[in-house]
């Protein structure tokens, strides 16, 4: 849209619609891309089966690095995140199950290792949070706009008197000055 | 009501500020340790000195005692030491290290040089060790009671105010609690 409107010769792009669709396409990157992150370190795992392999990438992706904390194991450089692939290798080759890995992270790491943080009593507002705080925008908007559109057939004694005692002189008057033209009645008042 | 419409982004200003006031003082650098008040992970692993001896929990003492996360490489672990010395010196607890993803020589010439404050050092060169104890980097350390749970842990250095302010009263604590329970 901010391209059509460069192409109308006149017509200025405004720079908020500019704004607007970078946010828009930076939003929509951010949501197809899975794996918005730094380069994963390289390691020289064999599996016996493109299954193992599948499992190894998802559980590296979804524990967190208790060292570096905002990356995943997956992701993360620190030796410990080295030493807890080597883990979930070693853990996958032995055949135990992505709960059991699970259960093995954290009893030694906490919740904390999750990066996907269970459901429990402390973690509700993280879950339900962003709802919350979007239902309540979309009440503030509904107020807001509900508010602005009833002024129009407001009943309000003050509003409607203003409105009655403009005159035909008056009304003249404020359509020139909404036409932009200069105000002929006050002469000094052009700049 | 109306009145109260026009609070509304002071309440909302109260309320966040309080949240981001709380977070000011919230560190995240430090994760609660899953194993305070849990058995201390059993483990067979050689000990640095005297030498390639295998040692397992049954060779720790059976008294409260610290085990220290340490490693040459550790810049804090430098730092850490000369108070372990002088706990030594004083006789006040025996201090376990373990020496966490370090080589054998670079650990020994260390002690060599900073002073050796560990009545057993194991060896943990793989890091598995360290997983079981839930430790991310060194310098971490952990208080063991008597029977063999672990009861406090702290990440980072331990300076002088850590030392005397946090673990000094836990460790009087358990030598107490198992003066009482040997009497």
């Amino acid at each position: 849209m901010s391209v059509s409107a460069t192409l109308i010769p006149g017509r200025r792009l405004q720079p908020q619609y500019l704004l607007a669709c970078l946010a828009c396409v930076f939003a929509v990157w951010m949501i197809i891309s899975p794996e918005v992150q730094a380069q994963a370190p390289v390691d020289v795992y064999d599996f016996e089966t493109t299954e193992q392999e599948q499992r190894f990438r998802q559980l590296s992706n979804d524990f967190r690095c208790p060292m570096c904390q905002n990356a995943n194991l997956s992701s993360s450089p620190g030796g410990v995140a080295a030493d807890l692939r080597r883990e979930i290798y070693r853990m996958i080759m032995e055949g135990m199950s992505d709960e059991e890995i699970e259960a093995f992270m954290l009893q030694r790491y906490g919740d904390f290792i999750l990066y996907r943080p269970r459901l429990t009593l402390q973690t509700v507002l993280l879950w339900f949070g962003p709802i919350l705080f979007l239902l309540a925008g979309v009440w503030i908007a509904r107020n807001i706009t509900r508010s602005s559109g009833g002024r129009a057939e407001t009943t309000d004694e003050t509003e409607r008197e203003t409105a009655v005692t403009l005159s035909a002189e008056e009304k003249a008057r404020l359509s020139r000055l909404l036409n932009d033209q200069p105000d002929a009645d006050n002469p000094t008042n052009r700049s | 009501m109306k009145n109260l419409k026009l609070f509304l982004p002071v309440i909302v200003f109260a309320v966040l500020a309080v949240f981001m006031w709380r977070g000011l003082y919230l560190d995240s650098r430090t994760l609660p340790s899953m194993l305070i008040d849990r058995e201390l992970p059993n483990f067979e692993l050689r000990t640095l000195e005297p030498g390639d001896q295998l040692a397992t929990v049954e060779d720790l003492p059976d008294e409260p005692f610290i085990l220290n996360i340490w490693g040459s490489y550790c810049l804090p672990c430098l730092q850490e030491n000369p108070i372990f010395m002088a706990a030594r010196e004083q006789n006040l607890v025996p201090i376990i290290g373990v020496n966490y993803k370090d080589t054998d020589d670079a650990a020994r010439e260390w002690l060599d040089i900073n002073g050796n404050p560990f009545t057993l050092n194991i060896v943990d060169d793989t890091g598995r060790y360290g997983i079981d104890l839930g430790v991310y980097g060194a310098p971490e350390t952990f208080i063991v009671d008597a029977n063999g749970f672990i009861r406090y842990k702290h990440i980072g250095t331990i300076d002088y105010r850590a030392w005397q302010d946090e673990i000094m009263p836990v460790v009087r604590q358990l030598q107490s609690e198992n003066q009482v329970a040997g009497s």
